[in-house]
């Protein structure tokens, strides 16, 4: 069957929330996606956000072993490797919420005890980590053929020191914001999965971030939808 | 009362996201992505037996029949539509009563045991009366010594650890093992059983096999 089929597509978005806090020019970084590069994995899938990039490989449903078993659905477990040194306690933190996005997702029921892993390695880190990987393990998920009730996908928000938000920041604008927020949205309805934050921030600010976030998932939907379908037009 | 079809159609004409509800029968062979639900056509409302004019008394006058539609792989069952769960095109098939079968072509690389495939396993054990094969799927399949032409208790087939057998599922589901025999329903082998030392094995995707 084809090869790997590479997907690039340049989405500069101007996200458009109305509030006066925002700042000028909000855009997202540009988007590349590929799928089916890995030949041992059942599903895999890179994704590149600017200069960030992550490869997840997914395997499943496959065997699992009796003591992790689970009676009624299938066992999720995520694996995150960092670029450089051992995996610490920061990629545990990371695996954890990428699986409980994952748990909420997969349609675990229809594969009762078995396992569906995904492997996350991290290929360039140059902000928005945890975004570019819940995307990529979403891809990645796609590729495999595991039955989801819907897509996700992860954004990245900053707020800097006087109150304006950046999506998708750079690793240079997370270090000198205030506070950065990190949401995983389904494709449904937009609804919220996941949300990690670190530092000092409003409730008000808390809702523009998830506001803005919400109309910047739309274009990754979207980017989703037109890399499937490049894909599928393809066979 | 109204399910408003058209409209329905016409507002995800509009909308990119795939969030909102559409007609089966406006994505046919067109990419779906897992998180779509789709609107099932619905059936006229039959005239009676009784002759031109008289309907069938209905027990609840405002709900529409509908059509007996098959939901195949890549689809859910919620409520009175269809969720898409995979990636791929929607395909429809008519069949003779009913509204047909309705599933999602995807390619996939990953084997799920479905009753009635034929498949070729390896044999990884033996294990008292039955052989465990593995058949690419989660787990290994399972397959009696008696299920094999011409085998009975006292003339137990020659399989050996490590051989191909081609068989087919009688049981395969998602709560139990998967069952395998080599013979079919009426008791003949019909080209299943072992497969001789010569020849070299491949894998190949699941659309080819498909096709």
């Amino acid at each position: 069957m084809e090869g790997p089929v590479p997907i690039e597509a340049q989405i500069r978005t101007e996200t458009g929330a109305e509030s006066g806090l925002r700042g000028p020019g909000c855009s997202l970084r540009h988007f590349a996606c590929e799928q089916n590069l890995l030949s041992r994995p059942d599903g895999s899938a890179s994704f590149l956000q600017g200069d960030t990039s992550v490869l997840a490989g997914v395997y499943g449903p496959a065997e699992v072993k009796v003591s992790r078993e689970i009676f009624n659905k299938a066992t999720l477990d995520v694996v995150l490797r960092p670029k450089i040194g051992l995996p610490g306690v920061a990629e545990k933190s990371r695996e954890r919420l990428i699986r409980n996005t994952c748990e909420a997702v997969v349609l675990g029921a229809l594969h009762p005890r078995t396992s569906i892993t995904v492997v996350l390695q991290v290929v360039g880190n140059a902000g928005s980590l945890l975004a570019c990987c819940l995307n990529a393990a979403c891809m990645a998920l796609v590729d495999a053929g595991v039955p989801m009730r819907a897509l996700f996908c992860g954004v990245t928000c900053a707020l800097d020191s006087d109150g304006s938000l950046v999506l998708d920041p750079t690793a240079k604008q997370e270090k000198e914001a205030r506070a950065v927020l990190t949401f995983a949205l389904d494709s449904v309805e937009q609804k919220l999965l996941m949300a990690t934050t670190k530092g000092l921030y409003s409730d008000a600010e808390l809702q523009q971030c998830l506001a803005a976030a919400q109309a910047a998932s739309q274009h990754v939907f979207r980017f989703y939808r037109e890399s499937v379908q490049r894909r599928y037009s393809k066979s | 009362m109204v399910p408003a079809m058209a409209e329905a159609a016409a507002i995800a004409a509009e909308s990119l996201a795939g969030g909102r509800a559409r007609a089966a029968r406006t994505v046919l062979d067109q990419v779906v992505l897992p998180g779509e639900e789709l609107l099932l056509p619905e059936q006229e409302d039959a005239e009676g037996p009784g002759g031109a004019g008289e309907r069938p008394l209905r027990l609840n006058p405002g709900a529409r029949s509908r059509v007996r539609v098959v939901c195949g792989p890549g689809l859910r069952r919620c409520g009175d539509r269809l969720l898409v769960t995979k990636c791929g095109r929607l395909r429809h098939k008519e069949a003779g009563c009913g509204g047909g079968v309705y599933w999602v072509d995807s390619q996939q690389k990953r084997y799920v045991p479905v009753k009635g495939d034929h498949v070729i396993g390896i044999v990884t054990a033996k294990s008292g009366d039955i052989f465990k094969v593995d058949v690419g799927g989660s787990e290994p399949a399972s397959l009696s010594y008696l299920a094999f032409e011409g085998a009975t208790k006292r003339n137990r087939p020659n399989v050996q650890v490590g051989d191909l057998i081609y068989g087919q599922f009688v049981v395969a589901n998602k709560d139990m093992e998967p069952e395998m025999v080599c013979i079919d329903s009426c008791g003949r082998a019909n080209g299943m059983g072992v497969i001789g030392q010569d020849g070299l094995l491949f894998k190949v995707t699941l659309g080819l096999i498909r096709k």
